[in-house]
């Protein structure tokens, strides 16, 4: 029978329209404020006694609060009322101290039997949430250099060992210059290269005097070493971020050598500049000759073991800066060690100060900045003050065997001493420079404020479409308004299926969804009108309309699907969120605007005898 | 209803959109575009005061303590301000100007930063070739897109209607001197899918009308194919700029120029909808012959 769907179809539709409203519920339910709380020092566990006395500490300044709960470490302590988050963070934070970093947090409501869905709320972002921006760039002109200037001190070293004679290494501009005495020696070396260092494409060059061989590093190793370079930075951003106490941050890579950082609620980019951009935080020091003035050394405590301390140095042979790699392996004995690689300069000082110091000790200290707050009693008021302190402690006390150069091992290591140790060179360590490129910070208020527009233009636009549906083609306007709700369920649920992030170009790309998503039912309209009027009966009208429009709206929306997709893949930043929620709008209006309305249209009018439609114009 | 003779007033309707093009052309050539923060690089405070206060004041402080190129304005209300400089930004670039702006204010006028953009200037020039970048691949997909699924000189009304669109938003941009940031950029490549949108749907009725009818040229055939477009047309257009017209007046500062930009390639996308895509068409001389299905193709695909 004409315009019915079978009983297949509809359920399929019911269950689209079920899993649709499942998933887009969990924003429904605004999230609690809440307070963070997160051991400052990574791996320690939240203890029954200190979420005791966070308990006694709310419960002491008259805030009430609900669901506490521990996931990793961390403690979440939902409040009942917004204006109670400072406070709360306040007096936990000074109840706790400095062995706990404090901060403001906004917990999901979602019900468990939601969340057992996997069900979740949109995440909002910046400019939604408020919070700071950052996006930072890998130095790789400098980064290289110091690769070429590396390889230059390691072919030196190689070729005396391999006994074969050199003029000099040059390095210039991004490849090395090595010559020879003559052509011998020179394919010599060529075939020592071949073996050993398959990363360098090799050129013969002969000048007047000299037999040279023009080193130059492939493509690939290139790529590889600059896709390490940005990794490496990652995991270290990362590292410094969680040192920030920040409920949810992102950090991840965008392009070839940026990383992006986004910090949601972080007001103060004084602050997490520096923690972010932080240079040394390893110090290289010899430890102190016995007897040696106390005005030239320092005592420093070890990082594992309180009590034990050791004497040092005060001079810095070199810091956290130039290690540009540190792993965990094992020597020819199996016995665990770590191998450390230091950039040129890093390099040289090493060798120019362990090569009169062999069998002496060398220590690694970790720098570490902490915030302390301490609190004054101004004018019988108390003012909190946190200051920055720095705290270092010895990581690794090893004696030095032979002269080290810009790479070298420690040993004498437990297993999992070494991986801890090979970690935390790691993570004090940028393997590239990196400096902001931009910057970008919103303020909590204007977030909120740009949430509110941008649910009021959604709200008025969507409430003026309705009613020009409506007015236009009654009975039939009325099928697409239901549909166009349902759209935006969909899109929602979408967004938060996929984990998307809703900006406020992605509201306006929502928007633009509505204003866009009737089109396809205007036209599938336009069309019945027509069929109508060329007399057709209601019923053929209804399918010859849906049939014929089928292919415009199918044509329409995939050039304008690919537009978008060339947005996403081109964009960033408001282009991108913008992209998003365009192209999922254009996916699910397909759905609602054709096999929705149909359905819904075939439920009304389908398989009876009908004398007329209400769709409006003069039939 | 009565039908229109659309195609009569065609020779008006390429004569303006000529002089528009032409003008949009001409004005981004003279008086360039005023390209916002995200392109230019340099810094963005936004500053909320408690009362309103003079721009003039503000600029005049700023630049007596020394910033460069500062340009103040307000920013959706009175007490909302927004100042850029090319200043390179610092840690604490922010804090500073604040101190600098409160010295000047009376007591009970109080000042906050509500927000802080920097950005390089290597970063805005890259954003600005991406831009572009994203835009010429928006139209050269789109091209060989209607080419394979209707047919070479469709592509070339599409995109002919797209580049007219794009340019005239532009111009108008470069005429009024908004500011053009990386949301109208999106709104820009917004303009280009729902301008598509509608030149696709007009084509598409061109076609279908070209294999079915039989009688009159192709002028009559367009003709009848814009008519029966023609309510579903204004029927979209109305939808789509009933939502801009809600997200400009409600929407906020922030996306205003998007919802601006938008809203002129609404307009000016269901004009060359009916005009441009149609006018080069005819220009190119569109015939049946052209949109017969190609009955003999599979056998020449067959061939080994």
């Amino acid at each position: 029978m004409l315009n019915k769907y079978p009983l297949w179809k509809n359920l399929l539709i019911a269950l689209v329209l079920v899993i649709s409203a499942l998933y887009a519920a969990p924003n429904l339910y605004p999230p609690d404020p809440a307070i963070q709380v997160t051991p400052a020092r990574a791996g320690a566990e939240m203890s029954e006694a200190t979420l005791g006395s966070i308990r006694q500490t709310l419960t002491d300044a008259g805030l009430e609060f609900f669901g506490e709960e521990v996931n990793d470490g961390t403690a979440l302590f939902r409040l009942q009322r917004t204006a109670d988050q400072l406070p709360a963070k306040a007096a936990v934070q000074r109840a706790l101290g400095d062995e706990f970093v404090v901060a403001l947090n906004l917990a999901p409501t979602t019900p468990d039997w939601l969340l057992s869905l996997g069900a979740g709320p949109m995440t909002l972002g910046l400019d939604l949430s408020g919070g700071v921006h950052f996006l930072m760039e890998v130095d790789m002109d400098e980064y290289m250099a110091n690769k070429v200037a590396n390889y230059r001190q390691e072919l030196r070293t190689r070729l005396r060992q391999e006994d074969i004679r050199y003029r000099r290494i040059q390095v210039d501009g991004d490849y090395l210059r090595l010559s020879f005495e003559d052509a011998a020696t020179r394919d010599e070396a060529d075939n020592f290269f071949i073996r050993e260092y398959p990363e360098f494409a090799r050129v013969s060059e002969d000048s007047a005097e000299f037999f040279d061989l023009k080193l130059r590093m492939t493509e690939e190793q290139v790529k590889t070493y600059q896709d390490y370079a940005v990794k490496q930075n990652l995991t270290t951003i990362r590292n410094r971020v969680n040192e920030l106490g920040v409920a949810e941050p992102l950090v991840q890579r965008q392009g070839r050598n940026r990383i992006v950082v986004q910090l949601p609620g972080v007001q103060d980019t004084a602050e997490a500049k520096k923690i972010l951009g932080k240079a040394a935080n390893l110090e290289f020091r010899l430890e102190a000759k016995p007897g040696a003035s106390r005005f030239a050394t320092e005592e420093y405590p070890f990082r594992n073991d309180e009590f034990r301390t050791a004497r040092l140095e005060k001079i810095v042979i070199t810091t956290g800066d130039s290690v540009t790699n540190a792993r965990s392996a094992f020597d020819e004995n199996g016995m665990p060690q770590v191998n450390i690689d230091l950039d040129a300069k890093g390099g040289a000082r090493m060798t120019q100060v362990t090569r009169e110091a062999v069998q002496r000790r060398m220590a690694v200290l970790f720098v570490e900045r902490k915030p302390k707050t301490t609190y004054e009693m101004v004018d019988g008021e108390e003012v909190t003050k946190t200051v920055q302190i720095t705290e270092k402690s010895i990581i690794s006390l090893a004696t030095i065997q032979t002269t080290l150069g810009s790479s070298f091992r420690i040993t004498g290591l437990q297993a999992a001493e070494a991986s801890e140790l090979a970690l935390l060179l790691r993570s004090g360590a940028l393997a590239a420079p990196m400096y902001f490129v931009e910057e970008r910070t919103v303020g909590p208020s204007l977030g909120k404020e740009n949430i509110e527009m941008g649910v009021q233009s959604v709200l008025v636009g969507l409430a003026l479409v309705l009613v020009a549906m409506l007015v236009f083609y009654r009975a039939f306007g009325l099928m697409a308004n239901i549909a166009l709700l349902v759209n935006i369920v969909m899109l929602v649920a979408l967004m938060s299926i996929v984990g998307a992030t809703l900006t406020l170009p992605g509201i306006a790309g929502i928007v633009l969804t509505v204003g866009m998503a009737v089109d396809a039912n205007v036209l599938i309209f336009a069309r019945i009108r027509e069929e109508l009027k060329n007399g057709r009966s209601p019923q053929q009208a209804i399918h010859e309309g849906y049939n014929r429009a089928f292919v415009t709206i199918l044509d329409a929306n995939l050039t304008t699907l690919l537009v978008a997709v060339i947005l996403f893949a081109a964009g960033t930043g408001p282009v991108k969120g913008f992209a998003v929620t365009l192209s999922f709008g254009i996916l699910t209006s397909m759905f609602t605007a054709i096999v929705l309305t149909r359905a819904m249209v075939n439920l009304v009018y389908g398989g009876r005898r009908l004398e007329s439609l209400s769709i409006g114009g003069r039939v | 209803m009565k039908q229109l003779d659309f195609m009569k007033a065609r020779g008006i309707a390429m004569a303006l959109s000529l002089i528009l093009v032409l003008g949009s052309i001409g004005s981004i050539a003279t008086q360039g575009l005023n390209l916002g923060l995200d392109f230019t690089g340099g810094t963005l405070l936004e500053v909320q005061y408690d009362q309103p206060v003079a721009l003039q004041g503000v600029t005049d402080v700023l630049e007596g303590a020394g910033y460069r190129d500062v340009t103040v304005q307000n920013f959706g209300s009175e007490t909302d301000v927004l100042v850029r400089m090319s200043e390179a930004f610092r840690d604490d670039l922010g804090l500073e100007v604040l101190e600098v702006l409160r010295q000047q204010l009376p007591e009970d006028n109080q000042i906050r930063l509500e927000r802080s953009e920097f950005v390089g200037s290597q970063v805005g020039e890259e954003l600005r070739d991406e831009g572009g970048l994203a835009l010429l691949m928006a139209l050269a997909v789109v091209m060989i897109y209607v080419a394979v699924r209707f047919q070479f000189k469709f592509s070339v009304g599409a995109v002919a209607a797209l580049f007219h669109d794009v340019v005239i938003v532009v111009g108008l941009f470069s005429l009024f001197q908004w500011e053009f940031d990386l949301n109208v950029l999106a709104a820009l490549l917004a303009v280009i899918g729902y301008s598509l949108n509608d030149t696709i749907v007009v084509s598409d009725r061109i076609r279908e009308n070209f294999r079915i009818v039989r009688r009159g040229g192709a002028i009559d055939v367009i003709n009848e194919s814009l008519n029966n477009t023609l309510g579903r047309t204004l029927m979209t257009s109305l939808t789509t700029a009933l939502v801009l017209f809600a997200l400009m007046i409600f929407g906020g500062e922030m996306i205003h120029g998007f919802a601006v930009a938008l809203m002129i390639g609404v307009l000016v996308g269901t004009y060359s909808s009916i005009y441009v895509a149609a006018n080069i068409l005819l220009l190119m001389n569109i015939s049946r012959e052209d949109l017969m299905p190609p009955e003999l193709e599979e056998e020449v695909d067959d061939r080994p």
